[in-house]
């Protein structure tokens, strides 16, 4: 087996912002027809001026601080100089020495526990336009532009080669994702919301780079494939070459990307047309904005509530999932009255709780497409139906219907719970009772026919109790009546 | 010291095309301007902070605001070729 090197280049758009990030063109271009949202600015003419973005700055911040990185004393936009469609200006607004941020770290679950991820470094760049080539890059014949894509704030986090699978890598950009989002910089459900660019390399070849992976889940089988493709080039005792790659994603392969003679020099120089930031006071501030992020809130998961560690770590990996999960298990804490220490009960298992919010409604939003806060299923609703449960009102399965029926037409359980019969015995089941009822109360049978009157509302009663109360009590007497 | 290698590389990343002539004729007057500045590199810098930006101006920001962008049509208005809304571009690996 031969070891595996990963490092990646990730791209995150700062996709909460409301404007772009040096000119106010709206973010607001998904589903837009295209070239609607740019100015002079972003279209890269002659004499117009771009500022910087001071929101989108402290966006940068608080992924560096939740990264563990330093923040720089002072920092700086250049301009990497390059020849391509998607840059109108003939260079991108990025950063070079004096980033935002650098010597970050992120912890990582792998298959051998957790792995500390150093990250190189964090800095802020503009995004190029959008390029379509229709039929594919290696068929088309030109390439369709669209600039509204251009000028969107990015954030370009840089991990060391850390990695050494591709798996280890999904994990990262998992968390990654997750945290972005805990921090509301980032919304990963929008397209080209993260694109990666990796370098891999085995043990004994140059490394090559792989880019345009811009599904999240296209990273592991990108890697998967380049990993493939380079040990059996090493067992034919074939030198791997440097060189840029390009994932093709609809045929899961990497595609080698010629470039022309020479290696590309990008000529960074400071741009000239913003002056230079100095932003680390900038820190105590931002640190006020960042929330507990995920490993924090696996811990106190564990602590508060006593749940599992995977089911924490799986509930926390969603923020929305992870809020939901509290509000379920905090309104379910009630006071016991009468009582000198107020003591806390909960109706409603934390354990019981996640366990039917990881095991079964993640499975079901995701089977649906749905986001939790998005989904007709609200918290109180799904207090409702776990408390139910825990009262043995209703099956697991019963339950398990209603989130069904709700997540797909909406509702309320209560109404479904009726409508369905939920909560109630069948007619045969009652009477399997009946007649355990009957056979164990002789006594009270005899005086029923006694004509004590007060025998059969005992009867009725026994039932009742055996059923939980969820015989039909219509069919209680009816059966009771038949077998006496 | 440039070489003619060294100046079809400027030539090329600068998108001027230039012939053998040209590269004979333009590679001694580089490397005569190339000395020029070997004369900055003799003044002691060591105690001098690097220069990035000459007005002195720092941290100027703009609030995170949306403000009106250019109608479509007025965007690509002076691009020599379009389709249904997309600047039509070359095709480059």
């Amino acid at each position: 087996m031969n070891d595996i090197m990963i490092g990646l280049e990730v791209h995150v758009q700062l996709n909460k912002l409301k404007s772009k990030l040096f000119c106010g063109c709206s973010t607001d271009y998904q589903d837009e027809e295209p070239n609607t949202h740019t100015c002079p600015v972003c279209l890269g003419l002659p004499g117009a001026l771009p500022v910087i973005n001071k929101r989108a700055v402290e966006c940068g911040i608080k992924v560096a601080l939740a990264l563990n990185c330093e923040v720089l004393e002072q920092t700086l936009f250049y301009r990497k100089n390059y020849f391509y469609p998607d840059l109108p200006k003939g260079f991108q607004i990025s950063q070079y020495d004096f980033p935002l941020a650098v010597n970050g770290k992120m912890s990582v679950e792998t298959d051998r526990g957790e792995k500390i991820i150093r990250i190189n470094r964090v800095h802020m760049e503009e995004d190029p336009a959008r390029m379509i080539h229709e039929g594919g890059i290696e068929y088309s014949r030109h390439s369709l532009i669209d600039y509204n894509r251009s000028g969107m704030a990015l954030l370009e986090i840089v991990t060391e080669p850390d990695l050494k699978s591709p798996k280890e890598a999904r994990r990262f950009l998992d968390k990654l994702r997750s945290i972005l989002e805990y921090l509301d910089v980032f919304d990963g459900d929008l397209e080209g919301a993260m694109r990666v660019d990796s370098n891999i390399s085995l043990a004994g070849g140059d490394r090559a780079e792989v880019k345009n992976i811009s599904s999240h889940k296209g990273v592991e089988k990108a890697l998967s494939y380049e990993a493939t493709r380079q040990k059996n080039l090493l067992r034919r005792n074939i030198k791997i070459t440097q060189e840029t790659r390009h994932y093709d994603e609809e045929r899961g392969i990497t595609i080698s990307m010629r470039t022309k003679e020479g290696e590309e020099d990008y000529r960074y120089f400071p741009e000239p047309d913003l002056p230079p930031m100095s932003v680390k006071s900038w820190t105590e501030r931002l640190k006020d904005e960042i929330p507990e992020l995920p490993d924090a809130k696996i811990r106190r998961f564990v602590e508060e509530y006593g749940v599992k560690e995977n089911h924490a770590r799986s509930l926390t990996s969603d923020i929305e999932i992870a809020d939901y999960f509290e509000i379920v298990c905090k309104s379910s804490i009630c006071t016991i009255p009468h009582q000198k220490v107020v003591r806390m009960a909960r109706e409603i298992d934390p354990n019981m709780a996640a366990s039917w919010i990881v095991d079964v409604l993640k499975g079901e939003l995701n089977y649906r497409g749905m986001k939790i806060g998005r989904s007709p299923l609200t918290e109180d609703k799904t207090i409702k139906i776990l408390k139910d449960l825990s009262s043995g009102k209703i099956t697991e399965k019963n339950a398990v219907e209603i989130i069904r029926e709700i997540l797909d037409k909406g509702g309320d359980p209560e109404e479904i719970m009726r409508r369905r019969g939920f909560g109630r015995l069948d007619r045969s089941e009652t009477e399997i009772l009946v007649k355990k009822v009957i056979e164990g109360n002789p006594k009270v049978v005899e005086d029923y026919h006694k004509k004590k009157k007060r025998a059969l509302n005992f009867l009725v009663g026994r039932v009742m109790a055996l059923s939980k109360g969820k015989s039909d009590p219509k069919d209680v007497n009816e059966l009771l009546e038949k077998y006496l | 010291m440039i070489d003619e290698e060294d100046l079809r590389q400027i030539a090329r990343l600068a998108k001027i095309e230039l012939n053998d002539e040209e590269v004979k004729e333009f590679s001694p007057q580089i490397r005569s301007i190339l000395a020029l500045f070997d004369e900055i590199d003799e003044v002691e810098t060591e105690d001098v902070e690097p220069t990035f930006h000459v007005f002195g101006l720092k941290n100027v920001f703009r609030e995170d605001a949306a403000s009106p962008s250019l109608a479509g049509e007025d965007a690509i208005k002076n691009a020599p070729k379009k389709e249904r809304g997309y600047i039509e571009g070359p095709k480059i690996m």
